[in-house]
């Protein structure tokens, strides 16, 4: 199993009582709240904890793009990759990812991951994402042309990355006279495309089709298992067998002591995460047109945004790990076997962890996670773990 | 309530749309809001003096979903096109908020088929300082309906007729055709102020007075643009006064058309 540092980098100060009394920590807790002096701190502390990750053998540090809101402070994810370049001197560097329909010009996205991959020689993963709704109240971009633009902007960079330029692109939602980006990707013909998403089924069909690796975002591990299956049958149906490469599995993991400890320590950090900075209403979450009618009616029958949950709940779902060290190996390779992953994407600092927990944490992991899951591969057939 | 107007789909070119028709004399088109379509009981009133035609617009309800359907343009060279199909002249076209909208765009483009044109707390323009109190996008369904009244007790009928449960897919196909048309951006176009100087048909704009969508301030900025535009104003009225004050919004309408019929 490969093992990924994936920081959301949060804003850890902010005001919870307040996103509790506003509903939310996206779109409208006011930017009052952001202390700079506070925030640049945050900054150096993730970026730190980021080459700690590579230092520590991580086999790559994650980044992503989120917009107006105190879960994460990335809005232009490029910044903190090109901070960390040089620093991470060898782990990949995995923008999971950029919002591709939020912006009014692909190539720009195709220029700045070019950059990086210039920057790392190669060691640049290449994510590409919808955004979630909040990013389209933020934008302003309309989310009834997601989809499309999502598609559109993909093809050009792909074409901008492998066909040589100038060429002329003319789509329905972006037009060029000259498609001719420098630089050029290091890698060839361009860096690994992941897909994350939050199981949209249309996403994991063409994700699989593409051959990308597809990511699955938090969600219960019988849910992971569901789409991974859903990755490998249509997979197959392309014609060729998928591997458990192309899977990974976005977890949070936290390794105390003991069980006990472990679960006192992570608790009110991992609760303000789901309970807090992860809370918005469903308008927020799912503006209308964002999906087709029949997802829209199925996530809002779930009622998914409004639910408090507890420690207890996330980990018995199998959103989580939490645990001493036997526990969280044990955990980790049964999900491994039930959903056939061989990829964590691991939060390591979550919510309002405290930058020496969130090391504690990183090193116990390094420690006493990756060296003995480092060379397994899922042991069951995932067909038969899947049923 | 079937006997007093039926119901017919047409299609104009691919694409086909549901069609409420009642009563009887000058054709007056009703060009429905966010909400969706329903044979209201101010129509029904206005049936008695005129022959109602409410169209579904297309990406509503039963109407189809096209897939040139993008922008409030194109519902706007629609429903030219629709008003040709159907041969309609001397039209008194009426819209409420998006309806109107849309109404604005048709007048804008062409006044060859229109007698006259009502323009019920509508959205199209920007106006500084006018901005929208609540965001219909990032409240609750039952708040954005409640936020449509001046009194929000007025409201249960309207949030029983959209929020049913039983309609919850129209509800869904209707918000995303409205985001298509005016999430980005915000429920207006940046280039129509520039050509209401061509709407040369007599124009009637009927506000609500405490409209919290497009505040007052919105009706003084069409009054402002369009040649000789008239403006009445109802009290204690949200952004729907068709539903709210249906009495005064239909008295609005009859005295400006009498009036507009008395002079040619």
């Amino acid at each position: 199993m490969r093992f990924f540092n994936f920081h959301l980098m949060p804003y850890a100060h902010a005001d919870l009582d307040e996103i509790g009394r506003l509903g939310s920590a996206w779109v409208t807790y006011p930017n009052s709240h952001y202390d700079p002096e506070k925030g640049a701190e945050l900054y150096h502390d993730y970026l730190d904890q980021m080459e700690f990750a590579d230092q520590l053998g991580f086999d790559g540090v994650c980044l992503n793009e989120h917009h107006q809101t105190a879960y994460g402070l990335m809005p232009i994810p490029g910044v903190i990759a090109g901070a960390l370049a040089r620093g991470v001197k060898r782990a990949k560097i995995a923008i999971l990812g950029r919002a591709l329909p939020l912006t009014n010009n692909p190539l720009n996205v195709a220029e700045e991951y070019a950059m990086l991959d210039n920057l790392t020689r190669g060691r640049l993963i290449a994510g590409f994402v919808r955004g979630i709704g909040a990013e389209y109240h933020s934008s302003g971009v309309n989310p009834a042309a997601s989809q499309e633009r999502f598609a559109e902007a993909h093809d050009l960079i792909v074409r901008a990355w492998t066909k040589p330029g100038p060429f002329a692109f003319a789509g329905k939602h972006y037009q060029f006279r000259y498609v001719n980006p420098w630089p050029r990707p290091y890698q060839s013909p361009h860096p690994p495309i992941w897909i994350p998403s939050q199981g949209s089924s249309s996403t994991i069909r063409w994700a699989a089709r593409m051959r990308y690796t597809y990511c699955q975002t938090l969600s219960p591990i019988a849910a992971v298992a569901r789409f991974f299956q859903l990755y490998r049958d249509e997979a197959e149906k392309a014609g060729y067998e998928a591997t458990p490469d192309q899977l990974a599995w976005s977890n949070t993991i936290y390794v105390g002591e003991t069980d006990k400890k472990a679960l006192r320590e992570a608790r009110p950090h991992l609760e303000a995460l789901v309970n807090y900075f992860l809370k918005m209403p469903m308008q927020m979450l799912l503006p209308p047109g964002y999906t087709d009618v029949a997802s829209m009616k199925r996530v809002r029958a779930v009622k998914v945004t409004g639910k408090t949950q507890s420690i207890e709940e996330l980990m018995a779902a199998g959103v989580v790990i939490v645990g001493g060290p036997e526990t969280v190996r044990q955990k980790l390779a049964e999900y491994q076997d039930l959903a056939g992953f061989n990829t964590s994407l691991t939060k390591t600092q979550f919510g309002t962890l405290p930058n020496e927990m969130a090391r504690a944490n990183m090193t116990a992991i390094a420690e006493e996670i990756i060296p003995r899951l480092r060379d397994r591969a899922p042991q069951r057939a995932p067909k038969q773990a899947a049923e | 309530m079937a006997a007093e107007f039926s119901t017919s789909v047409v299609a104009v070119r691919d694409c086909r749309i549901r069609l409420m028709r009642g009563g009887a004399g000058d054709p007056l088109i009703y060009l429905h809001g966010a909400s969706g379509a329903a044979w209201l009981p101010f129509l029904q009133k206005l049936a008695s003096k005129y022959e109602v035609i409410a169209p579904e617009h297309p990406g509503f309800g039963e109407s189809d979903t096209p897939d040139w359907l993008d922008t409030i343009h194109d519902l706007a060279y629609f429903y030219l096109d629709l008003f040709a199909a159907l041969k309609l002249d001397r039209i008194n076209l009426v819209g409420n908020s998006l309806g109107g909208f849309i109404a604005t765009e048709i007048a804008v483009r062409s006044t060859q088929r229109l007698a006259s044109l009502t323009l019920c707390d509508a959205a199209g323009l920007f106006v500084d300082g006018a901005v929208a109190e609540i965001d219909p996008f990032l409240v609750s369904d039952e708040a954005r309906l409640r936020a449509f009244f001046y009194d929000p007790k007025r409201a249960e009928a309207m949030i029983a007729r959209v929020l049913d449960p039983k309609h919850e897919e129209t509800a869904l196909k209707n918000q995303a055709t409205v985001a298509k048309l005016v999430w980005q951006p915000r429920s207006h176009d940046p280039h129509l102020a520039k050509w209401l100087h061509r709407i040369d048909v007599p124009t009637l704009l009927v506000w609500g007075d405490h409209d919290r969508l497009f505040p007052l301030q919105h009706a003084q900025a069409f009054a402002k643009a369009i040649p000789g535009a008239k403006l009445v104003v109802i009290p204690k009225c949200g952004h729907v006064p068709q539903i709210e004050k249906p009495e005064e919004f239909v008295a609005a309408l009859d005295d400006f058309l009498a009036a507009r019929k008395k002079a040619a």
